[in-house]
């Protein structure tokens, strides 16, 4: 049901039953290790390319929430799924391995929750049962595709962040035990007409700021009313923009607002990774990951996740166009 | 972002830049310069024991050394890019490892092992050129203007 201008109430509470979260030798090393289901330590995984061994983590991470589900491929009635590559081709040739009917997504490294909310849309409207939704980035394929060849001495500014390799997929039900997505605040594209590509930060923290504060206005909530509120991958420098944006309109966020790309590495890791952490994978790993096994223990109760997007190609940065930018914001609460 | 860009953004695009520069960590620029002379420099010192190497124990002059000077450098460049490591000297060195012989064959090698995995006709022989093709194609056309006004120099009398 709509609520306010752009977010969506669910009145039927869909649940996530279960969740699925693969991650690369990078990932193993930071803190958040354990919450990850399947680790490992070859960036390849023996596949002979990095982005077959980014489906491959898509493909796992889809087998171990449909498994820790307790269900079979064939249960999930719609797979919607994105990616950073060309075409989604990692959602795509997961879906060809699944079988099941599929919807492709794009919204960048904001995929995770466009497709959580539309997973919990479709299971509200009572248009299915199960519903697996999902997305995945690989340090290698994305840095390939995006940047320079990965073994390319070039230097990087501090505001430069590192693409994680991982994967994130959970299944949304319409009953069941586990944490229920409660509302999705559908983001606008903003462009502070940021170019610098290296600095995906504060080009998107604008974005995020405006999906919270409407999703705040939509709801009639307040920070206060949040256990926690994670932004996708706004990094340092994005995460403090975000933060002194919010405090100038008018929220004080106080602790409860991190960002999943300052959780997922430790202190040691940030001199090589710079500002922070990002990619669709980042999102997708943290949330469905740590910040789930979190509300399942209890710890938080009532949770909002931004994942944020930069929507450019590499095509667009090299004909001088800034950065359009975009922020989904899905709530989870523990329901008792 | 030079003014020519800036008159173009909207009045709140303008105010969000100041705010988000305030908030950015500052590029050591003079750091980075002091790391850039030290390890470019070091290359260099590198070449030069390179080059009196092989005018000492081989058959070459000081001209005729450049060569297999050049060639030897190159093999290293690649060897540790190949190896994985010379990404992470350069984060460190910058400029100091992107402006030698070395950085440009880092540049091929690196382009030539990212796209191994499309195959030796479109993947390495297609995409190797793809960061070195510029040096090559803006370097040989600077030298033929050179060579051209040398020319007409000298065809007019010059020194």
């Amino acid at each position: 049901m709509l609520h306010g201008h752009q977010t969506w109430e669910f009145f039927h509470q869909p649940v996530i039953l279960a969740t699925g979260v693969v991650g690369g030798p990078m990932e193993a090393q930071g803190p958040l290790a354990k919450d990850f289901d399947i680790l490992h330590g070859d960036l390849w995984l023996g596949q002979d390319s990095y982005e077959k061994a980014e489906k491959k983590m898509l493909e796992q991470a889809c087998e171990k929430a449909i498994e820790k589900a307790g269900l079979k491929k064939e249960d999930i009635q719609f797979f919607l799924s994105g990616d950073l590559m060309n075409q989604i081709i990692s959602s795509s040739f997961c879906a060809r391995t699944l079988g099941a009917p599929y919807l492709g997504l794009f919204g960048a490294c904001s995929t995770s929750m466009e497709g959580l909310a539309l997973a919990s849309l479709i299971i509200d409207s009572q248009c299915a049962r199960y519903v697996l939704c999902g997305t995945a980035s690989h340090n290698a394929s994305v840095e390939k595709q995006f940047r320079y060849p990965t073994e390319y001495g070039g230097q990087k500014p501090p505001s430069a962040q590192w693409t994680v390799t991982g994967a994130g997929t959970a299944v949304v039900g319409a009953e069941g035990e586990g944490p229920r997505v409660k509302a999705a605040t559908i983001g606008r594209v903003v462009d502070m007409a940021i170019a610098d590509p290296f600095n995906m930060g504060a080009a998107m923290a604008p974005a995020a700021v405006d999906t919270i504060e409407a999703h705040f206005r939509d709801m009639n909530t307040s920070p206060a009313d949040y256990d926690l509120i994670a932004t996708g991958d706004l990094g340092q420098i994005g995460h403090h923009i975000a933060k002194d944006l919010l405090k100038k309109h008018g929220f004080d966020m106080g602790d409860t607002f991190t960002d999943c790309g300052l959780l997922i590495y430790s202190k040691d890791q940030k001199n090589v990774l710079l500002a922070g952490a990002s990619g669709a994978g980042c999102s997708a790993s943290v949330a469905y990951g740590h910040i789930l096994n979190r509300m399942r223990k209890g710890e938080l109760n009532k949770v909002m996740i931004v994942a944020t997007g930069a929507l450019l190609s590499p095509i667009s940065f090299q004909q001088n166009e800034t950065i359009p930018c975009i922020a989904h914001a899905v709530v989870i609460e523990n329901v008792r | 972002m030079s003014d020519k860009k800036k008159k173009k953004l909207t009045p709140t695009q303008q105010e969000y830049h100041i705010f988000a520069k305030g908030r950015e960590p500052k590029r050591p620029v003079f750091l980075n310069c002091v790391r850039a002379f030290l390890v470019g420099g070091s290359i260099c010192l590198l070449g030069q024991l390179i080059q009196l190497f092989y005018m000492t124990y081989f058959d070459f002059t000081e001209k005729t050394a450049g060569d297999p000077t050049v060639a030897t450098l190159v093999f290293i460049s690649t060897l540790l890019t190949g190896l994985g490591v010379y990404d992470h000297l350069a984060q460190w060195a910058g400029a100091g490892s992107a402006v030698p012989v070395t950085g440009f064959a880092n540049s091929i090698a690196s382009a030539a092992i990212e796209h191994r995995s499309e195959g030796f006709v479109l993947g390495v022989g297609g995409n190797m050129f793809k960061l070195a093709g510029s040096v090559i194609v803006f370097g040989v056309f600077s030298a033929f203007v050179v060579a051209l006004l040398k020319t007409l120099f000298m065809k007019l009398g010059g020194v």
